[in-house]
């Protein structure tokens, strides 16, 4: 099998395989186009905003496919040999024709249909829609703050590394970072719009399917920026609300050996868990962690062992990850909490 | 009549064209950014600045032609043949007419590109 270049996302570090093309197996090559699907693929579009880029996408690759061929077309047409060359006249019209007038009309008309796209693709009218409480989401060396607002009676709270949504309703961000630029793309929804410290960017999507989808920072951050993404989670509405109303309940407090430990080794000095700690803000919000798809912002799937690894060092799983190594804790207290977080469910 | 006398139609009126498109590049950014960057605070609405820089693209344009219909002119009405290249008096301003014209046409495409969100645009992103 060839490689896929955007094939599925892997969050445990396996590679792909390839192998040397042979000629007679050319077709092949229409192989990897099906690995444009997928969960981080703006290919794949999920969303209006998402589609409508698709659409520049493949009008602009046919409009360049025509030029290309017409280019080389001229070009094989220019090398035949002929009896009487052109007339200096004719070739100056050619010239007038092919390489002023079409050329012109061509981008004239590539540029307007670009410009005309533009309210497809950032809806900011939106914003102002009564109904549009913005989702803040900040950029954090090397993970995301996500706070949801009060809505329909239900409170405000806060989580972090995994975004869900209701599919069909629009969703409205406020974009801010805390220490150096991020940015946030969620390709499967819609372009991406930069998070700049000091400032707070709004942008609006809005999820046409349900489904679980990769977004990374797409913004050079520091030593782990390649580790650093959050997973979105487009749901049923009815879904949606149910997690919303479980999410601002929290989890009590359940008496278990890992949760002792997580208060007792001051875990809970920097990640809140609502019902059970106090809000503690320096690190992710662990509330129904076990809930996330991946642990460390999209660095490894969500397995007790993966997270156990990251509590040991996290560091050595993502450089210059603003957390504390607990290798000096027994292995037996690290699988504890590690059982108790991802038992968060 | 001479609109500009023969002594000016030199290096001169070559840069008219790209000057007036760099003029009307910054009118139309600068307008847009303090318009949206002040909303609000400024007395007139988004449209009414969209109106206002459509007439001043007009009026680039119209400027354009003139420099065009000029330089037009000064190459003789086209009657001589590219590319001007003998070191006389009269070959130079052959050329710089020729350029003229050239310059021209690229300004106006120019200009046109650069209006073109004004037809599509209708508000300030918040
Ligand atoms: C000094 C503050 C601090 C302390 C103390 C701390 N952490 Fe963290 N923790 C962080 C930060 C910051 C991150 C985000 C790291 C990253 O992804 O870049 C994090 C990430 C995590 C994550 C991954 C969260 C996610 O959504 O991917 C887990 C799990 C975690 N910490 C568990 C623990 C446990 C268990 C302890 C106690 C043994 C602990 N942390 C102590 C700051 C802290
Ligand atoms: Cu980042």
């Amino acid at each position: 099998m060839p490689a896929r270049p955007c094939g599925p996302y892997r969050p445990s570090g396996t590679t792909a395989r390839s192998t040397a093309i042979h000629r007679r197996a050319l077709p092949l090559l229409l192989i990897p186009l099906s690995g444009c699907s997928g969960i981080q693929s703006a290919l794949d579009p999920a969303g209006d905003e998402a589609a409508a880029i698709y659409t520049l996408f493949l009008v602009m690759v046919a409009g360049g496919a025509l030029i290309w061929l017409a280019v080389v077309g001229l070009l094989l047409h220019a090398a035949r040999r002929r009896e009487a060359p052109w007339s200096e006249k004719t070739a100056g019209r050619l010239i007038a024709w092919g390489g002023v007038a079409f050329p012109v009309a061509v981008l004239l008309a590539l540029l307007a249909y670009a410009v005309w796209l533009m309210p497809a693709i950032r809806p900011w009218l939106a914003h102002s829609a009564p109904a549009a409480r913005p989702i803040e989401v900040t950029g954090e060396q090397f993970w995301w703050r996500i706070r949801y607002p009060a809505a329909e009676g239900m409170p405000a709270f806060e989580t972090a590394n995994e975004l869900r949504l209701p599919v069909g309703a629009r969703a409205v961000f406020a974009l801010k970072a805390q220490d150096v630029i991020h940015s946030f793309w969620i390709p499967a929804l819609g372009g991406k719009m930069d998070m700049i410290p000091g400032r707070t960017n709004t942008l609006s999507l809005l999820p046409t399917r349900a489904g679980v989808f990769r977004a990374p920072c797409a913004e050079f951050c520091g030593a782990s920026h390649t580790l650093m993404a959050f997973s979105v989670v487009v749901m049923e509405p009815e879904d949606y609300a149910a997690w919303r109303r479980a999410q601002a309940g929290g989890n009590p407090a359940t008496g278990s050996e890992g949760e002792r430990l997580f208060a007792g080794h001051g875990c809970a000095g920097c990640h809140g868990i609502r019902g059970l700690t106090e809000t503690a803000s320096l690190g992710p919000d662990l509330t129904f962690f076990g809930q996330r798809q991946t642990v460390g912002a999209g660095t490894l799937a969500n397995t007790a062992e993966n997270v156990a690894r990251f509590i040991r060092n996290p560091d050595k799983v993502k450089p210059g990850a603003k957390m504390p190594a607990f290798d000096m804790l027994p292995d037996g207290d690290i699988a504890a909490m590690a059982d108790y977080l991802v038992g968060l469910k | 009549m001479r609109l500009i006398p023969k002594e000016i139609e030199s290096l001169w009126t070559l840069f008219t064209a790209p000057t007036i498109w760099a003029l009307h590049f910054l009118a139309c950014y600068i307008t847009a950014a303090v318009t949206c960057a002040k909303a609000g605070a400024v007395p007139f609405s988004f449209d009414t600045m969209r109106l206002a820089l459509g007439l001043i693209t007009l009026a680039a344009l119209a400027g354009i032609v003139l420099s065009a219909v000029l330089a037009w002119r000064q190459w003789g009405f086209g009657s001589g043949d590219p590319p001007h290249d003998e070191p006389t008096r009269k070959d130079r301003l052959l050329f710089q007419g020729f350029a003229t014209l050239l310059l021209s046409g690229l300004s106006f495409v120019a200009v046109l590109f650069v209006a073109m969100p004004l037809v599509f645009i209708g508000a300030c992103q918040p």
